[in-house]
């Protein structure tokens, strides 16, 4: 092993680190990936959504044989407050076509596929081997790494970081500052077991169509943060997160905050029954394109939550892991046919291309997001769906109240809930942020 | 909040590989813990963490989930020492 030399090394089997080793290991390359997990996905937790364009350019065929839940037909969003919601909801008969365009997945079950599809292609991929070091010679580049399975240093040409939100290879070789506790957040999720038939009755589902539900409000404690239910096959997940700061500050454990998640009247009846197999937790990081690393260097990349690819606002993560990792794969692969020595000058043709890409576009565009619900959590996760769903309850309660009069006590309750200079200040912050 | 949840019931559910004697984490040494080391008591999602008699803050990751949380809440202070468990060893998702 120690005297082995690859081409590449991926750190991590992932989203991120299979689109990398499988792209690479399919134009030919000589690849090693690395897992610290017993098998890929052990180690892994996401809500999950799979976002079919990013794994479409890796694997098109995917739907062939990828462990697939259910595909998305209805997106709901519910603003919360103690005993009701308002809600947004969309579905549509044109999400069920020949290729949906997202999916609930399992991700243990999801990593293994996508892992057997790494191993096809040609990548060697070793499990229960945690990278401890990275490894560079005397100028600095990364020329390997080294293993806690001993046998020495294991070169490459060039390191792809996968190693998710803890990215310790990357933080203890300086590559990357740590995490701020109010850049992250932490997720708790329960897979929740029912029949199959029983999920379909409740969400108005046939066959494999599945729902979403987003939620935000009064659940959070006034931390920054959301909730989620997503319909599997045969099960639920259910779960909530907040920003690490926040829940630093608040006395509120994660797993009471779940509970309250769980038996709010509107949640509730949706999960009676239900079996509990698995919970889980994990680190989303949520801070934004002014959170972004560096992303390149000599002879590394970083891809995937290592490089806080997640867009908060329109809660995707995944898809950016892929697609990062592929654009570095293609980069390697490039640079390679171009006989590069993997400089950091050259591989800022990595850097380059998320830049022109949707990727990078679109953490520029929610850049000042992170900082308007920093200051103002209380408001847009407390203030705020109170005052709406208060409204709404106004509005449809048929009472004697004259229309008019109503009206006059919706706009008078904004006002006294949060004032005047605050709603516009507000509405003004937050469309600048948006831009 | 009121809800009372005992989170060992939660955990219950989870399969780990427990690398005996060779805990990933632990907390250094300390006479008077740090307000983000205290937080750890109600903010690890696996409830790790436990205040002693003498009001020093301990640690036990059984059933620890390998988020982070601790590890980026403690960066500053230091006063935790996070490593990954060996290969193979720790939390084992089934589902994740």
């Amino acid at each position: 092993m120690s005297e082995e030399r690859f081409d590449a090394i991926v750190v991590g089997a992932g989203p991120s680190g299979n689109a990398a080793a499988y792209t690479m290991a399919k134009a030919g390359l000589k690849v090693l990936q690395l897992e610290r997990g017993e098998y890929p996905g052990s180690k892994n937790v996401q809500g999950a959504i799979l976002y079919a364009d990013a794994l479409e350019k890796v694997i098109p065929d995917f739907r062939e044989d990828a462990p697939l839940e259910r595909h998305v037909i209805e997106q709901r969003m519910w603003m919360l407050n103690e005993s009701s919601y308002v809600g947004m909801h969309y579905r549509s008969e044109d999400f069920n076509e020949e290729k949906p365009n997202r999916y609930t997945i399992i991700r243990a079950q999801f990593d293994k596929w996508f892992s057997r599809r790494v191993r096809e292609a040609g990548a060697t991929v070793l499990c229960e081997t945690t990278v401890t070091d990275l490894v560079r010679d005397i100028k600095g580049k990364v020329i390997g790494v080294r293993t806690d399975r001993g046998g020495g240093l294991i070169h490459a040409d060039v390191v792809v970081l996968a190693e998710g939100v803890n990215g310790l290879i990357g933080n203890r070789a300086g590559l990357r500052p740590e995490l701020k506790p109010e850049a992250v957040a932490l997720a708790v999720k329960e897979m929740h077991f029912l029949p199959q038939e029983v999920i379909e009755q409740r969400f108005n589902l046939k066959g494999d169509e599945g729902v979403v539900i987003e939620v935000m409000g009064t659940v959070t404690d006034g931390m920054t943060g959301t909730a989620f239910i997503y319909t599997n096959k045969e099960s639920l997940s259910v779960g909530i997160g907040c920003m690490v700061s926040d829940f630093a500050r608040n006395e509120t454990t994660p797993y009471a905050l779940l509970e309250q998640f769980k038996n709010h009247p509107s949640v509730k009846p949706l999960l009676e029954g239900s079996e509990v197999k698995e919970y889980a937790a994990h680190l989303i990081p949520e801070g934004g394109y002014r959170h972004i690393p560096e992303i390149h260097g000599d002879g590394w990349l970083i891809v995937g939550d290592a490089g806080h690819f997640v867009n908060a606002v329109h809660r995707e993560g995944s898809n950016l892991a892929m697609t990062t990792g592929r654009v570095a794969a293609e980069t390697v692969i490039r640079l390679r046919q171009l006989r590069s020595d993997f400089s950091k000058a050259d591989l800022a043709l990595y850097r380059k291309t998320l830049d022109e890409s949707f990727v990078m576009k679109d953490m520029k565009k929610y850049k000042d997001i992170p900082n308007f619900l920093h200051g103002n959590a209380a408001n847009v996760f407390g203030t705020y769906p109170r005052l709406i769903n208060e409204a709404a309850q106004r509005w449809f309660r048929v009472d004697g109240v004259a229309k008019r009069e109503k009206e006059r006590q919706i706009i008078a309750s904004f006002r006294k809930g949060r004032g005047l200079r605050g709603l516009i200040g507000d509405a003004f912050k937050l469309a600048r942020a948006w831009r | 909040m009121t809800t009372v949840v005992k989170v060992e019931e939660k955990l219950y559910v989870n399969r780990y590989l427990v690398d005996a004697g060779r805990p990933h984490i632990k907390v250094r040494p300390h006479e008077t813990p740090s307000a983000a080391l205290v937080a750890l008591t109600h903010v690890c999602p696996a409830g790790c963490y436990t205040t002693n008699d003498r009001g020093q803050v301990e640690v036990a990751p059984d059933g620890c989930m390998e988020c982070g949380t601790c590890r980026v809440l403690t960066a500053d202070s230091g006063e935790v020492e996070w490593n990954y468990p060996r290969g193979g060893y720790g939390v084992l998702f089934k589902f994740g």
